[in-house]
């Protein structure tokens, strides 16, 4: 959701890497886009210019003049900054000792609360709990019915019992009380922070139910007005954290940085989706990471350790560098990737994954892979091991064999191929000497990022392997047709493969 | 922390590497038999917006052109089981606030912060600290950065013609230029929605946008504002993905004396509405006003599934005559994004700017005229039925800017 905000730092820093010495005039420029930035992302004013402030304190003139990449070291800053801001722990709910703990959850019209509410209900029953909803929103037409389907359909409990809110919650907890509910939470009504009388009933609610966690529910997409909304709510409600929503829409979420700032209260949970299991604990660190396109890169490596066969995985990462990888090492790959879960959620933890990768990621259908699978099952052991092998006539009999086109046997060739020979230069194998080898994690990272940064067409201008990618097309590049020339067409606009003999 | 990833992304190079490895390959090569597929709805993500299976050299973001040929033909025995509720028809008065809101009322907050500014400057000469002054008061309006700097780039040269030297002149100025970007735009008078001009064909307005921001209770007040002016109108519960959002709708139903078809949760929402053309042109109704499910507009099946929608509402009897995109004013600037994707897959002719009657000042929706020529033609000010008021761009901005005459 951070995507245009790091892709702006990367252009900022590309930027001052061109440059052999960096004035004070460079860095307030620099300061300047990040502030733009920041802005475009809906960063609060003031927060962006204390932001920038700080940014520049970690920034020495003389330090970036004498580093080789000073970009590098500006987005640093940014990237620490980032951090302390969004910072600290993530939020580690601590149960009443006489249950049940009881949630509230306060926000603005349509910020998510009723969806929330079910989110949470969902989550703690992940964690063992036996929550329930309480509907409260007495306002919306038919707010209560929809935390009654939502409950039912996460198998929490549900009440709602009264004639004005107050006594709903109160009926709420008495009844959690007695039927053994651990976990209570709270669904208000949506209300602004300038209508007293709301304001005043909410405070009412809270006083009535003494909640152990007060959350503002706040939509990612909020703009400038987002302190505002925290600070009023903060006042009366004495906020313990924030649950940020429709962080899976392309908001650049800069509500997130100015709430926290502001506030200084956690941004504890953050809903991804629109399914019940779509919320998890913020994690402010990775959260950073993303803004400057790093991937969430520690939940894909925790998810790689839980469950990968590394041993077998350094083996063929080993073979796919010296440019021996084979479809044999893609299958098992695969497996391995499989074990993970659904492959699309996966892809998307890349780190600086592109924007068409990262859709493709997010809408992916699973049972593509079989399909995938399919293919490279019906290749010979022989055609496995040695895929140059492949000429028109063995491309049709697999295509025969996997019930797919020639077409798209072709395609997955020549993507293979290309990956491969990619990744061969990587590696440091492919005859150039001025690549950066595995030793360099950061020209590393630099280069994964390019490359997934790239539509699969673009991945062959990028073989010369310089992080910019301006380099001389490689031998194929010719074959590709006019940029724009082939826009509307469907079907028959792909690019016959390279013959690779 | 940070150099924390760095370390462990050193530590586990090959890992990662594999899987960008074949997440290139299957994504990349994948989308190329994916493409042709189609199916869209959320129980099944389907068809990936394909990495370019065209060798287009230029990134694009544009995807539809290869999925939009996808035409698909509906089927009406796929209809679902339908509901048509009948109006109660009371609470209605009740709803009905004693006088109805102005603009000015609903804009306190936004007129409160350039009026204070105003007194500020009024004591000063025009400088460096006044232009500040002015951008961070545009900026927190939501204005935007790339608006912003193009309103006080007229106004600086407008300046140094010696067309403005007093702070008087700077903010007929600035009102000026305000209002003339709004302007710019073609705007129906007096917020009058389109109508069909085929005396057999049914008008449908197709209300769509992100979630949480306010289309079942904007339809509510439309439907109230379209039968006051003697139109027969019948709601179309077309969002049957959120629970409850039927009943919702049902309840506006009510409040405005409409009728209002609906199908079962979960249902095809193209079905509901192709339900609601066929009752709407049996019983002589006026207008079909169709809700749609909220989607966040860079799903990219969702969108697809709106586009639908779109296609079916359009056919015999149906004719789409509007389709207005509702923002929520507290909506930053993904605002304009939410505005150019919709329009781009289902051509938006109008937006809706509500919750005006908050703190937000719904300053994005000149960044969405400005850049995007596409109209703002109702505010929502509050929760009533009668809560909905034709965006007037002289009212707009004299509230955003004040009123009075400099003394």
């Amino acid at each position: 959701m951070f995507d245009a905000l790091s892709d702006r730092l990367e252009r900022i820093g590309g930027r001052l890497r061109g440059r052999g010495r960096i004035s004070a005039q460079d860095l307030a420029e620099a300061l300047g886009e990040i502030r733009t930035a920041l802005l475009e992302a809906d960063v609060e004013l003031s927060v962006a210019r204390a932001f920038c402030d700080n940014v520049a304190a970690r920034c020495s003139i003389e330090e970036l003049s004498k580093s080789l990449t000073p970009g590098q070291q500006v987005v640093k800053a940014v990237h620490e900054e980032l951090i302390s801001v969004l910072g600290g722990e993530t939020l580690k709910i601590t149960y009443a000792s006489r249950p049940p703990t009881v949630i509230l959850l306060a926000g603005l019209q349509g910020a998510g609360k009723t969806t929330t509410a079910g989110k949470l209900a969902t989550w703690f029953k992940s964690q063992g709990r036996n929550p329930m909803v309480v509907a409260a929103d007495l306002q919306r037409p038919a707010a209560v019915e929809q935390l009654r389907i939502l409950a039912e359909q996460a198998g929490v409990g549900f009440h709602s019992f009264g004639t004005s809110p107050v006594e709903v919650v109160k009926n709420g907890v008495d009844e959690a009380v007695r039927i053994g509910r651990d976990v209570v939470i709270l669904d208000t009504a949506g209300r602004l922070s300038i209508d007293e009388a709301l304001m005043a009933e909410v405070k009412a609610i809270s006083a009535a139910t003494t909640p152990h966690y007060t959350f503002l529910v706040i939509d990612a997409m909020t703009g400038q007005d987002a302190v505002h909304t925290a600070k009023a709510f903060d006042e009366t409600l004495a906020l313990d954290g924030v649950v940020l929503t429709k962080l899976d829409g392309d908001a650049r979420g800069g509500a997130a940085l100015s709430v926290k700032y502001v506030l200084g209260k956690p941004i504890a949970f953050a809903s991804t989706g629109e399914r019940l299991g779509d919320l998890e604990l913020f994690h402010p660190d990775r959260m950073a990471d993303r803004i400057l396109g790093m991937g969430d890169v520690l939940s894909l490596i925790e998810q790689a350790e839980r469950t990968m066969d590394t041993a077998k995985l350094g083996e063929s990462a080993g073979r796919m560098l010296a440019g021996q990888f084979t479809f044999d090492d893609f299958l098992e790959q695969m497996n391995q990737i499989k074990k993970m879960g659904s492959f699309g959620s996966i892809a998307r933890l890349i780190p600086g994954m592109g924007k068409q990768l990262k859709e493709a990621a997010s809408q992916f259908d699973d049972r593509e892979i079989a399909r995938i699978e399919g293919m490279v099952h019906s290749m010979t052991a022989q055609e496995r091991q040695n895929p140059d092998l492949i000429d028109r006539s063995r491309q049709t009999r697999i295509a025969h064999g996997s019930g797919r086109s020639v077409a798209d046997v072709a395609a997955l060739l020549k993507q293979f191929k290309q990956m491969a020979k990619m990744m061969k230069s990587l590696g440091g194998g492919g005859g150039m000497p001025q690549m950066p080898g595995m030793g360099n994690p950061l020209a590393m990272r630099k280069q994964l990022q390019a490359m997934s940064q790239a539509s699969p067409e673009q991945l062959s201008g990028l073989l010369g392997g310089t992080p910019t990618g301006a380099t001389a097309p490689p031998p194929w590049a010719a074959q590709k047709p006019a940029s724009g020339s082939k826009k509307g067409k469907k079907k028959g606009g792909r690019v016959t493969p390279p013959k690779g003999r | 922390m940070g150099m924390n990833a760095e370390m462990l992304l050193a530590a586990v190079d090959p890992t990662l590497l594999l899987v960008v490895f074949s997440s290139v390959i299957v994504l990349g090569g994948g989308a190329v038999v994916v493409q042709r597929r189609s199916g869209q709805r959320r129980e099944t993500p389907p068809s990936v917006p394909a990495p370019s299976a065209a060798p287009v050299a230029s990134t694009t973001l544009d995807h539809s052109s290869g999925l939009g040929a996808t035409e698909e033909v509906v089927d009406p025995g796929d209809a679902q089981p339908l509901v048509v509720e009948a109006p109660v028809g009371v609470e209605a008065a009740a709803a009905v606030v004693a006088a109805p809101p102005t603009v000015e009322g609903s804009l306190q907050k936004s007129r409160g912060l350039f009026s204070s500014l105003r007194a500020a400057r009024r004591l000063k000469a025009i400088d460096e600290g006044t232009w500040e002054d002015l951008e961070a008061t545009m900026l927190r309006a939501d204005v935007g950065v790339a608006t912003t700097a193009l309103v006080l780039t007229a106004l600086k040269e407008q300046v140094k013609e010696g067309l403005i030297s007093d702070d008087a002149g700077l903010f007929a100025g600035l009102k000026q230029q305000l209002t003339a970007v709004l302007d710019r735009t073609v705007r129906p008078a007096n917020g009058e929605l389109a109508r069909t001009s085929s005396d057999e064909a049914v008008t449908v307005w197709l209300v769509v946008g992100v979630n949480g921001v306010g289309k079942t209770t904007t339809i509510g007040k439309l439907a109230n504002r379209a039968s006051n002016e003697g139109l027969k109108v019948l709601l179309a519960a077309g969002d049957t993905f959120r629970a409850a959002a039927g009943e919702q709708l049902a309840t506006w139903g009510d409040r405005s004396d409409t009728e209002v078809v609906r199908g079962a949760a979960g249902g095809d929402p193209s079905a509901i509405i192709f339900d609601a053309l066929q009752r709407a042109k049996a019983k002589n109704y006026d207008v079909v006003l169709a809700d749609t499910a909220g989607r966040l507009h860079n799903k990219v099946n969702l969108v697809e599934e709106l586009k639908k929608i779109r296609r079916v509402a359009d056919k015999e009897p149906g004719d789409v005559t509007e389709v207005l995109l509702v923002i929520d004013a507290t909506t930053g600037q993904n605002a304009l994004v939410q505005a150019r994707q919709f329009t781009e897959a289902v051509s938006v002719t109008g937006v809706v700017l509500t919750k005006l009657d908050g703190t937000a000042k719904g300053g994005v929706v000149l960044a969405i005229e400005a850049e995007l020529g596409i109209p703002v033609r109702f505010i929502g000010v509050g929760e009533g039925v009668n809560d909905l008021l034709v965006f007037e761009p002289r009212a707009f901005i004299d509230a955003l800017v004040g009123d009075d005459q400099l003394g």
